[in-house]
């Protein structure tokens, strides 16, 4: 405990005696937690968007005029058969008009469409709305249902699955090459950082050497400097990611509500749900980044 | 007990800067390692500390077997030693007290056992009114003496010092081997590599004299070959190292 203690202590004033070069090292470690946290909430929120669209946006299939009960329930076997499908629900013509009438016509659906009691304009409109377990099926499941016999028509959200799944790949490549190029930059600068401590503590070291000091007392405080570099360096950005990602909550949401309904799926993840995943992602990574880091370093400047 | 036998060392760079070395130094003894620049004696000092490691030969120094010991072990075997040297390595950035409290420190004392043992040293040392000054405050004499007190807080079976009078006037010369020769009375082994004859005159001790890497003489084997000639006259004085250092490592 003595021994932990006196690392600690020592950490800290390495830290101290080398503040110029623990701050530049903070810094970056702090951009770097920071783009994390940001590209992080993107691909979360885009996720979540796509789940929203999975759950939301189905394939919709028309039958043929001509089609019977009988055709309609091979349609659809031959649909489930295929696989990766969650759900079909049958709409009946019925239904599709009652639908149709309550969402366009309001609350004088009653008196505007009784020139169509007895006539229904939506005859043949029957369908399957069919939801996949992956978004990204959808494309081939649509060529598949438009070549079965009896189907007249299929309709589906091809536009919004492919922005939804190049936006996503977009913004994984970006985040993937900035991080990198930043952790590169952050193992760069605590690595220097350290090598720096260590020379300037190259005569306590020869002393604790010949004293009797074992190596872990030796190169504990230089773990501990790089330890505080990163939890530091993680503490900031997400301290800033929780009040910006709370502002940008606010103004999304506001600006949602004014576009009026229909527009409420497309809100953010919230920020008690995601900011745990960001401190912890963050926080690892930044102690993560300072110990293996040091822990190298050190080992390379002081062989005992 | 200090035991070296048949010990050789080669540099990388193919320069051989011990050979052949047998030497053996009984606890409590005071020895003297002499000889011009390039003799060897930094090199059996780094040897003796572990900080280099034999190319031939064995090395046994505490009961440690230098050429066997464990790399965690070594820590333990340099606490069993206390090293001063010629320029002091003091930390400029701490005072008296904590130069000599710092050899604790790093071995995990605890604020007792510094407590009671710091101001012992610096007492025995003369430095009990100065525990507050700095380094640069005081004299090269007196920042010998906080090296001494630094290496002879962990209560070392041996001192090595390597010139430890190198930088100190004549005045501060006497006193600092008065004060070696004081410690070497209350039981520990001090070794002093040293180039100074006027000290070696004075203090008739022990003398080693160190030669191109070799041995040249050793006024204490030439009086232990006396008495054994006396004696018996039969066995030399690396037989019977010879034979000590196997006692030894069967014992071990």
């Amino acid at each position: 405990m003595r021994t932990f203690f006196y690392c600690i202590g020592q950490g800290l004033a390495n830290t101290r005696r080398n503040i110029l070069f623990s701050i530049a090292s903070v810094a970056t470690v702090s951009a770097c937690i920071f783009l994390f946290c940001m590209f992080f909430s993107i691909i979360a929120n885009v996720r979540s968007i796509v789940y929203t669209a999975e759950t939301t946006v189905g394939i919709t299939v028309f039958f043929d005029e001509s089609a019977d009960d009988a055709a309609k329930e091979s349609v659809k076997q031959a649909i489930m058969d295929r696989g990766g499908v969650k759900k079909i629900v049958y709409t009946s013509a019925e239904e599709a008009w009652e639908e149709f009438k309550t969402e366009y016509f309001g609350e004088d659906a009653e008196e505007l469409s009784e020139a169509y009691a007895d006539d229904n304009p939506l005859a043949d409109s029957d369908s399957y709305e069919i939801f996949l377990n992956d978004i990204e099926d959808q494309e081939a499941m649509a060529e598949y249902i438009a070549g079965l016999p009896g189907v007249r028509q299929v309709n589906y959200a091809n536009t919004v699955v492919s922005v939804l799944k190049s936006l996503n790949k977009v913004v994984s490549i970006l985040s993937i090459v900035i991080i990198g190029v930043l952790v590169a930059v952050s193992v760069f600068l605590i690595s220097n950082t350290i090598s720096v401590a260590a020379a300037f503590r190259k005569r306590e070291n020869e002393i604790m050497r010949l004293i009797g000091a074992t190596d872990f007392m030796i190169r504990a405080p230089f773990v501990v400097e790089g330890l505080l570099i990163g939890l530091l360096g993680a503490l900031i950005p997400l301290a800033a990611v929780y009040y910006i990602y709370g502002r940008v909550m606010e103004y999304f949401t506001a600006w949602l509500s004014g576009l009026g309904t229909g527009f409420e799926l497309m809100g953010l993840v919230p920020l008690d749900i995601i900011f745990p995943y960001l401190a912890g992602c963050g926080l690892l990574f930044g102690a993560g980044i300072g110990f293996i880091v040091s822990f190298f370093t050190i080992r390379k400047h002081l062989r005992v | 007990m200090i035991i070296l036998e048949n010990v050789s060392k080669t540099y990388q760079t193919g320069v051989r800067a011990v050979k052949d070395l047998n030497l053996m130094v009984e606890d409590g003894e005071f020895v003297f390692i002499t000889g011009k620049s390039g003799s060897g004696k930094s090199t059996l000092f780094r040897l003796l500390t572990r900080e280099l490691k034999p190319t031939e030969g064995s090395i046994m120094v505490n009961d440690f077997d230098l050429d066997s010991i464990r790399r965690r072990q070594i820590p333990r075997f340099r606490r069993s030693i206390g090293v001063v040297f010629q320029d002091f390595r003091l930390l400029n950035d701490r005072n008296v007290y904590e130069n000599v409290a710092f050899a604790q420190r790093v071995i995990g004392a605890s604020p007792n056992e510094i407590k009671s043992n710091v101001p012992r040293m610096l007492q025995l040392t003369g430095l009990s009114h100065k525990y507050k000054n700095m380094p640069y405050e005081l004299s090269g004499g007196e920042q010998q003496r906080v090296a001494i007190a630094r290496a002879l807080v962990n209560q070392p079976r041996i001192i090595l010092a390597d010139e430890p009078t190198g930088n100190l006037d004549e005045t501060n010369t006497m006193e600092i081997m008065k004060l070696l020769e004081d410690i070497n009375r209350m039981g520990t082994t001090v070794i002093v590599i040293t180039h100074s004859m006027s000290m070696l005159e004075s203090m008739k001790k022990r003398v080693i004299s160190m030669e191109k890497g070799r041995i040249v003489s050793d006024t204490g084997s030439e009086r232990k070959n006396k008495g054994a000639g006396a004696a018996a006259g039969t066995e030399s004085t690396s037989g019977s190292r010879a034979g000590v250092i196997r006692r030894r490592r069967r014992s071990i």
